[in-house]
């Protein structure tokens, strides 16, 4: 047991790429909470997509021991968070479970949109900041200019900021030592009836569902029966323990204390986050105040492409969902690509890495058909239906208006490409909310469709800005505006997998990317093949995919046969892949890139 | 009747040799300096033993010597080979013996002795009628050295074909039209004008892959000049029979004939294929492709490299590819009775209306039009 005045629970909070993998990798060395031999860059990142890709996905929690300057000894729980935007929700429930955070900020950088974002964060969960000035090793770093940074664009004190490299240990025990001082530690009472706080829960293979709690009063002992307020369910503890990173079992958690319990427990499904944990007898009535569940915001369609896989990527969608709470799935026909699934997701990273995820770990080729945002539909009998994919549009006579789902976006640019970035928000039907400077970087707030967002926007900014513009955004909630649905006819023949909302006054101009892309994306057939793009029954641009005139093998003789037939059977698989719209082969990337814009 | 005979009988030798190495070529040619063509003759002739063993007494159609360079091999190695061909199998009387020739006039030199020793057509790798362009296609003789080569020859042989490449780095269709009426002019009764195709593995496919083969031909243009192609050589009374293939009627070469009438052939010399049916099944021969490894190989005993038994899902395949190319086309009764299914009436007609394909009872036949897309006819054909 550890008294409460010497434990400090922390979150390692920066927009993506700053270094909290990397720092959290050197507290856990300089405290030898890991041995050297086990040690590895980013030891938290342990799916194989974070591995992959460098970044952190989801949130883990370390329990360290510290013996400070001080003489004392001191449990450290170290939460490091996801910077991606998708994944902000991670950082928000993170920060519930602690009273402070380690703010990084990359000093070669400085203030991105998500270090702002995070402070938000940190100001709604009446939360401590100790700011962290990482990667001074780097020639490039600018400590002086980051400080200033911070205290013009954050508002906060940054005299006292740590300089750091994560990369040599620099700056570590200091970091350590200001843990200590400067975060204050938890309050709770042992002798209250138990209260602690869902911060997550995932399934293991072995141990069914593992639920980290943090504890804000009582204590949580093996063998305890325990019921969750939201729903009265009741559950035997059979193991309770920490993480160190890896699961370590002990007696007791106290007040203050984060750690997990397992209980039999068999769903993800049956746990709610930011849900109250307590005793079945005796516990406490009074519930904390819960987390605003994750919405998923952009859909599409994932498709096998081999539509023999479709009860395959069934089972894939289920044992994904088991462990991510935020993706939400429905089935889902359509007349061009059969038998699927319409999922739900945070963002664009999120859909990439649970598309990536059942190609890889189950092996399933998949379609991913364009991503579309919820649009609101107003009814003309009053009623109000959300609209998930565009193929569902109903009959416009029923229809009395529209209505899209809008964000607040923030900007953080360079000036030098200030005036790009306008016009791209501008292109994107953006209202300008608020436009600031802070030395020589503008920080522009738009308000924007979301639909305008979702597909391309994060990738049209990067290019413009040549990679340095940062982007934040919020839902901020749902407006009326002029929205149609827009169809693709190929061969005269409706495609529904690429029909989409898109707004009146700019569905001329998607109408003809899109045929335009298409042209170029499907391959030449033996005839020629029209291809529209219609709103209603009224053609609004409209290519023709002229027919393949030369396709042949100069010369076969005798040496020849086997070869020919070997090709012509990769050729028939390559076919197989494409989807086929009457006469016409689509291929699979068709369905993404065809809605890719280049402005 | 077992299915071979509908497209007779043939016997392929490589010689794997060449004087030098052109940078479009994908065929096993290699550049050696000393070549002892006694152990060569042991070997093709041990070969045959081989196979004359496993399917005897049928009567040979026809005799191929291809190449590489088979005009590098002397005359009397042509000849032991042919003498003991005779001694396994019964010739047809109207026997082809085809010999490939480069142009140049030290093979000239020798085209008498290939005519004693039994060969009675030459085919002639002549590729271009200008000189910059034999040039950039890495060829060592001229235009000049290559008619005279052609004189002699058919001062030699009754039959003698020569071969083209067209659709070449900035050629026009006029400069082909061109080009073609003058072959036209020079040829007998047969002509093979191919398509220049980039070959992976090759100096030309290397330099596509880098963007620097530049002014290929478009695929229009390369369409125009092969539909060109077929009206200017039927005008000349020389229609195409096949893809790249031209004769006067009769003049059409036997031994190509049975690649693609789908006859059975024996494969000797290194990378030498085969198809032989044994038993009533078909097999797929291959033969080791280094001339050192199959010259081994041969020594203890046997070339092949690999003998694989054809389902006859496999040789119904073959046989549609191989006959799609005809310009006669395919009886599709074959087809059916290989692979035991129909080939879908929906598809056959969608290529019907296109205009890719024609249907005169069972014989399946593509059009000028859809022999230009061949590929795109045979995959949907075959889509199952
Ligand atoms: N030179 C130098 N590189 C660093 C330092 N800290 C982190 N890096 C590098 O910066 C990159 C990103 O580091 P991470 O620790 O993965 O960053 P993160 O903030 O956890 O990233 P996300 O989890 O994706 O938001 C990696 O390539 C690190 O090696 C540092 O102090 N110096
Ligand atoms: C076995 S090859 C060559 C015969 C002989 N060695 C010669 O080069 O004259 C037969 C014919 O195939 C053709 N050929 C070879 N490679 C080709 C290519 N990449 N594209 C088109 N035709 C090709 C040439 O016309 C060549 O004459
Ligand atoms: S084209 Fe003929 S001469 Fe040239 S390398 Fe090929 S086989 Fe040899
Ligand atoms: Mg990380």
């Amino acid at each position: 047991m550890t008294e409460l005045a010497n434990i400090r629970n922390f979150s390692i909070v920066a927009h993506i790429d700053h270094g909290k993998s990397t720092l959290a990798d050197r507290l856990i060395q300089e405290t030898g909470t890991v041995a050297g031999r086990d040690m590895k860059e980013q030891l938290l990142d342990s799916m194989d997509i974070e591995r992959e890709r460098g970044i952190t996905i989801k949130a883990n929690t370390v329990r360290i021991d510290y013996k400070a300057d001080d003489g004392q000894d001191y449990v450290l729980n170290l939460i490091d968070t996801p910077g991606h935007v998708d994944f902000a929700y991670e950082v928000s429930r993170s920060m519930r479970a602690v009273e402070g955070s380690l703010l990084v900020v990359d000093s070669t950088q400085g203030v991105e949109a998500q270090t702002l974002a995070n402070v938000y964060h940190a100001i709604e969960a009446d939360h401590d900041l100790v700011p962290v000035l990482n990667k001074i090793d780097l020639p490039a770093s600018d400590c002086d200019r980051v400080a200033e940074q911070i205290e013009d664009v954050i508002g906060i004190d940054a005299s006292g900021a740590i300089q750091v490299s994560a990369k040599t240990g620099q700056g570590i025990h200091e970091t350590l030592e200001a843990i200590v001082k400067e975060l204050p530690a938890p309050t709770g009472t042992r002798d209250a009836p138990l209260k602690a706080m869902l911060v997550d829960s995932w399934y293991d293979a072995y141990l069914g569902v593992i639920v980290l709690v943090r504890i804000m009063d009582g204590v949580l002992k093996k063998g305890e029966r325990i019921k969750m307020l939201s729903n009265n369910s009741t559950h035997h503890v059979d193991r309770i323990g920490v993480f160190r990173p890896e699961m370590e079992v002990i007696d007791e958690l106290g007040p203050g204390d984060i750690g997990f319990l397992t209980a039999s427990i068999k769903q993800v499904r049956d746990t709610r986050v930011g849900d109250t944990i307590t005793h079945e007898k005796k516990g406490t009535e009074d519930a904390l105040p819960g987390f605003k569940p994750a919405q998923p915001v952009v859909f599409c369609g994932l498709f096998p492409v081999d539509s023999s896989e479709f009860e395959d990527l069934r089972d894939a969608i289920d044992k994904l969902a088991l462990n991510d709470a935020s993706f939400s799935f429905e089935m889902e026909t359509s007349a061009a690509l059969g038998f699927g699934f319409r999922c739900g997701f945070l963002g664009l990273l999120h859909l990439e890495v649970i598309r990536d995820r059942i190609e890889r770990e189950y092996n399933i080729e998949l379609i991913t058909t364009a991503p579309s945002v919820v649009y609101h539909i107003h009814m003309r009998d009053g009623t109000m239906t959300e609209l998930h994919n565009p193929a569902d549009m109903p009959d416009l006579t029923h229809v009395d208006h529209l209505e899209e789902p809008r964000i607040k976006a923030t900007i953080l640019v360079p000036d030098e490409y200030l005036g790009d970035v306008l016009k791209l928000c501008q292109d994107r039907r953006g209202v300008q909310m608020d436009l600031t400077y802070a030395g020589s970087r503008a920080m522009a707030v738009y308000d924007l469709p979301l639909n305008e967002v979702v597909f391309d926007f994060y990738d049209r900014l990067k290019s413009v800005t040549k990679g340095y513009a940062s982007f934040d955004y919020q839902m901020t909630g749902y407006e009326t505006d002029n929205l149609v649905k827009m169809s693709v006819l190929v061969n005269d023949e409706p495609v529904d997998a690429l029909s989409m909302m898109v707004h009146r006054d700019r569905a001329e101009a998607r109408g003809r990317a899109m045929v335009e892309k298409l042209k170029d994306l499907i391959p030449r057939h033996m005839f020629k093949i029209p291809i529209q793009a219609a709103i209603g029954g009224k053609v609004i641009a409209r290519e023709t995919l002229s027919a393949m005139r030369k396709d042949v093998t100069a010369k076969c003789y005798g040496g020849d046969a086997s070869r020919k037939r070997k090709l012509l059977d990769k050729q028939k698989k390559g076919k197989k892949k494409m989807r086929q719209f009457g006469k016409v082969d689509i291929p699979q990337e068709a369905f993404i890139s065809a809605l890719k814009m280049d402005s | 009747m077992d299915d071979w005979r509908n497209g007779g009988f043939g016997l392929y030798v490589h010689w794997p040799f060449c004087q030098a190495k052109c940078p479009y070529c994908d065929f096993n040619s290699h550049v050696t300096a000393n070549i002892d063509q006694k152990i060569w003759v042991r070997a093709y002739l041990r070969e045959l033993e081989r196979i004359a063993q496993e399917v005897p007494g049928r009567v040979l159609n026809s005799i191929f010597f291809g190449g590489g360079t088979p005009s590098l091999m002397h005359p009397d190695t042509v000849a032991a080979v042919i003498e003991a061909a005779r001694s396994h199998w019964p010739f047809a009387n109207d026997i082809e013996i085809t010999l490939e020739a480069n142009p140049g006039s030290v093979e000239a030199g020798r085209f008498a002795g290939y005519r004693d020793g039994g060969v009675n057509r030459i085919s002639m790798g002549i590729q271009a009628l200008n000189d910059g362009d034999l040039r950039r296609l890495g060829r060592i003789h001229s235009v000049a050295e290559a008619r005279s080569a052609f004189d002699v020859a058919r001062d030699c042989f009754k039959r003698v074909s020569f071969d083209l490449i067209y659709a070449r780095q900035g050629q026009t269709l006029e400069a082909w039209r061109q080009e073609l009426s003058e072959a036209l002019s020079m040829a007998i009764d047969h002509l093979s004008l191919y398509q220049l195709t980039i070959e992976d593995g090759t100096a030309f496919g290397d330099r596509y892959a880098r963007g620097k083969l530049r002014n290929l031909p478009t695929e229009d243009t390369s369409a125009d000049m092969y539909l060109v192609t077929q009206e200017v050589t039927a005008a000349h009374g020389m229609p195409g029979y096949e893809i790249s293939n031209h004769a006067r009627p009769g003049a059409e070469s036997l031994h190509n004939l049975v690649y693609w009438r789908y006859g059975d052939y024996v494969g000797i010399g290194p990378g030498a294929h085969g198809r032989l049916t044994l038993n009533g099944i078909r097999y797929a021969t291959e033969c080791h492709l280094a001339p050192g490894a199959w010259l081994d190989a041969v020594s203890k005993g046997n070339g092949e490299s690999l003998r694989s038994a054809l389902t006859s899902q496999d040789a119904a395949v073959e046989q549609l590819m191989m006959g799609m190319r005809l310009s006669q086309g395919l009886n599709m009764a074959r087809f059916e009775s290989l692979s035991g299914n129909r080939i879908d009436s929906n598809r056959l007609s969608h290529l019907q209306e296109l205009g890719m394909v024609t249907v005169s009872g069972t014989t399946l036949a593509a059009t000028d039009q859809g022999r230009a897309v061949l590929n795109a006819v045979l995959r949907e054909l075959l889509m199952d």
